[in-house]
């Protein structure tokens, strides 16, 4: 196999080499020297993406081995990776977005120790690293092991200030509901397993059409497995009933959260599915395909409202995320697969701008992260400032920023289904552009309520934070233009097009003609901006209040956390407080003990049969040879 | 003569043999008894292998050794039995000159 996109693997070993090196001479290195090498890695791996996407540009695919990862029997896994158009686009987004706030967090976390700083970009490489293998994978295995790999990352990162006990806590609470998805994950794998005899994307879905001989899914294998897999993305990515995970890994730092928790490992789940369209694409999938729909839309949803009354500046980030993840998987579940994957792109983008601003302002307001506490500060910060405000715009999905593409294709793939499912997407979207305004107005217009030394501290960041900040700006406003719909200009949905021969979405159920479509566009953005104005007419001068009645339902996040702690988690308490002082000490304990004191028993009474006495034993000797002689004259009948 | 005889025969020798052995205490009795049992046994090979002998004659088969291998093992537990009352009788003079009885149930040092 001769082809130059064997050296695909370059790709995830730079930023392992950048793990390795950091995490084992975090005590040696310089700050500087860590930073040149954390970020310089994924520069590299930005280079070769950039490379690869070229290659593969024309419809080329590769599936690159390597070795031999398990060989048991007839079930061979190769270590393999896959190029192709979908994981040419992640490797960019992961890259790219990595790169950007690699050098963000080079001065983000100046303050750190060197050791700390060693360790912080040990974790992000090693992120990076999984994260490429998970998009890299050829097969569901290589895949799982970078999904193991990111949540770990994740884990990691969140308790990264691990002196907090409540950071330790949201760590715990991340790993843990990642691991209830990871579980359906696997049993998805083992059973493509017991029917395909093998993990290979290509070989799955080659059966799951019908055209290997002699192996076959049956209609009710496949519901299972898209479910269990579907499992599996709500736990990674962040859907109900596994979302509340996300709000709390707030607790990592600034760039963590935008690099892990908003532009890439959250959209795991979304790129395993797209990863697996043929499945989904399957007659037999429908119904998977309609739970996948309407877990995405309540989840926009509920989080959209949840994220209305937040005050925290990451909180109200962090259920945007889940809500915008929430709008992938109507995506998703509505077939419309590239326009899930167009919005993870144009995601990435703005959703990693706003996290690396709301870390400029918490940098600038000395770590403060309560937005009632800040107020006016657009006059102080212009770049943090106006880099926020096209992030918002971009999100809100106002023409002709990117987000208006993404979530327009959404929208029109909703409304394809069913006007009603579009109608409670359209709400959503004004509630995004709702809150995202609040938080806008509340943070950046208005007086400065904070502390004199506070306000006094107040400064623009410096460079390395706000280049950043500038280059996804101008993403967030030019990304959508690789995805225009056909509407506007035959031909001009590129992304469309490149995405074709690996993602190829539903047929829709109904052609919407162009004048609707018009309509639609229309209406959001009229909507939208509307929503815009409201937003500014309430929260322009923001004075302090505390919540009251539905609002604070709001505030407290439905309750589903006290819910959780009161009907699992506590539960499971008193059941682990049974277990460890009932059952242990008296079952457990009981048994072991018991066995040995039977010993002890059992061998001081045979000690009585040594007496000595030649007589005794020959008679013993005699009645055995006896016995032995009935039982073999018995048994021969 | 039937087979049945000497089975019989053979058999009656070696209960004595298993009964003086379990009964008796006198070391030199059991020893005694020992090779009853012993003797008992190579009469039982002995008669199987001139039984086994003739029914190859019968079957007027001249050169056949059958029944042979019946007699070797006589041999082999006629010189066992030899070696082994050399060294048993060695042990039995031993234990007399030390405690001046040849009493096996006197001799239950063994559960020490």
């Amino acid at each position: 196999m001769n082809n130059a996109l064997q050296i695909v693997y370059l790709i995830p070993l730079l930023p392992l080499l950048g793990f390795l090196i950091n995490g084992l001479g975090r005590n040696y290195l310089s700050k500087t020297l860590i930073g040149l090498i954390g970020s310089g890695s994924i520069l590299g791996s930005f280079i070769l993406s950039i490379w690869v996407f070229l290659q593969v540009k024309d419809g080329n695919t590769h599936v690159a081995e390597y070795f031999n990862f398990i060989a048991i029997d007839n079930l061979v896994i190769p270590f393999a990776l896959k190029i192709d158009a979908l994981s040419s686009i992640f490797l960019l987004i992961i890259t790219g977005v990595g790169f950007l706030i690699h050098v963000y967090s080079t001065s983000y976390m100046h303050e750190e120790k060197p050791a700390h700083f060693g360790r912080y970009f040990a974790y992000l490489n090693l992120f990076v690293f999984s994260m490429l293998l998970l998009v890299m994978g050829a097969n569901f295995v290589i895949l799982f092991i970078g999904w193991e790999g990111v949540g770990l990352c994740s884990y990691l990162l969140i308790g990264f200030w691990f002196k907090k006990q409540e950071y330790n806590k949201a760590a715990n609470k991340a790993f843990i509901m990642n691991r209830i998805g990871d579980l359906a994950f696997l049993v998805a794998i083992f059973w493509i397993i017991t029917r395909a005899q093998s993990v290979s994307f290509d070989q799955v879905f080659a059966v799951a059409k019908g055209e290997v001989a002699g192996r076959s899914f049956s209609g009710f294998d496949i519901s299972v497995i898209t479910l269990l897999l579907f499992i599996g993305a709500t736990g990674k990515s962040a859907q109900i009933p596994l979302y509340t995970w996300l709000p709390d890994a707030m607790a990592g730092p600034t760039p963590v959260s935008a690099l892990i928790h908003a532009a890439t490992m959250v959209t795991a789940g979304i790129y395993m599915i797209a990863r697996s369209n043929e499945l989904y694409s399957l007659d037999a999938a429908e119904l998977t395909r309609n739970i996948i729909t309407y877990t995405g839309l309540a989840t926009a949803l509920l989080a959209a409202t949840i994220a209305l009354k937040q005050n925290d500046i990451k909180k109200v980030l962090a259920y945007s995320t889940v809500s915008q993840l929430g709008f992938m998987f109507l995506a998703l579940g509505t077939g419309a697969y590239v326009a899930a994957v167009f919005h993870v792109m144009t995601h990435a983008f703005f959703k990693a701008l706003m996290f690396l601003g709301s870390g400029s302002v918490i940098h600038a307001m000395g770590g403060e992260q309560d937005i009632r506490q800040m107020g006016g500060l657009g006059k102080k910060m212009k770049i943090t400032f106006w880099t926020f405000v096209i992030g918002c715009v971009a999100i809100a999905g106002v023409f002709p920023f990117s987000g208006f593409f993404s979530k327009d294709a959404i929208l029109l793939s909703a409304f394809e289904k069913s006007p009603v499912l579009y109608g409670v997407a359209l709400f959503t979207a004004l509630l995004t552009a709702f809150y995202m305004f609040r938080l806008l107005f509340i943070t950046f217009t208005g007086k400065f309520r904070g502390t004199e030394e506070q306000a006094h501290h107040l400064h623009e960041s410096p460079l390395a934070m706000t280049l950043p900040l500038i280059i996804l700006a101008v993403l967030s406003f030019a990304g959508g233009f690789v995805g225009i719909p056909a509407v506007f200009a035959e031909g001009a949905d590129r992304l469309g097009d490149f995405l074709k021969p690996v993602v190829a979405s539903l047929p829709h159920a109904h052609e919407v003609s162009h004048s609707t479509e018009y309509t639609l566009m229309g209406l959001s953005t009229v909507l939208v901006l509307g929503s815009i104005i409201a937003a500014w007419v309430v929260y322009r001068n923001y004075q302090r209040k505390e919540a009251t009645g539905f609002a604070k339902v709001l505030e407290n996040k439905w309750y589903v956390d006290e819910l959780y702690e009161n009907v699992i988690v506590k539960p499971l308490h008193t059941f682990g407080g049974i277990l460890k002082n009932i059952v242990d000490p008296k079952v457990v304990d009981g048994l072991v003990n018991g066995a040995g004191r039977l010993v002890n028993y059992g061998s001081r009474q045979l000690r009585l049969l040594q007496s000595g006495q030649v007589g005794s034993y020959v008679l013993l000797m005699v009645l055995s040879m006896v016995l032995i002689f009935g039982i073999q004259f018995f048994l021969r009948k | 003569m039937p087979i049945n005889y000497y089975i019989l025969l053979s058999l009656a020798l070696f209960t004595i043999g298993i009964v003086g052995v379990l009964t008796r205490r006198n070391a030199i009795i059991i020893f005694m008894c020992i090779e009853l049992m012993l003797n008992a046994v190579n009469l039982l090979l002995v008669a199987f292998s001139k039984m086994h002998l003739n029914a190859a004659i019968l079957a007027n088969d001249a050169a056949s050794t059958a029944g042979t291998d019946g007699q070797l093992f006589v041999f082999f537990i006629m010189v066992v039995a030899a070696a082994e009352v050399s060294v048993g009788l060695a042990i039995i003079v031993m234990m007399y000159r030390n405690i001046h009885s040849v009493d096996v149930n006197f001799l239950n040092r063994l559960k020490h």
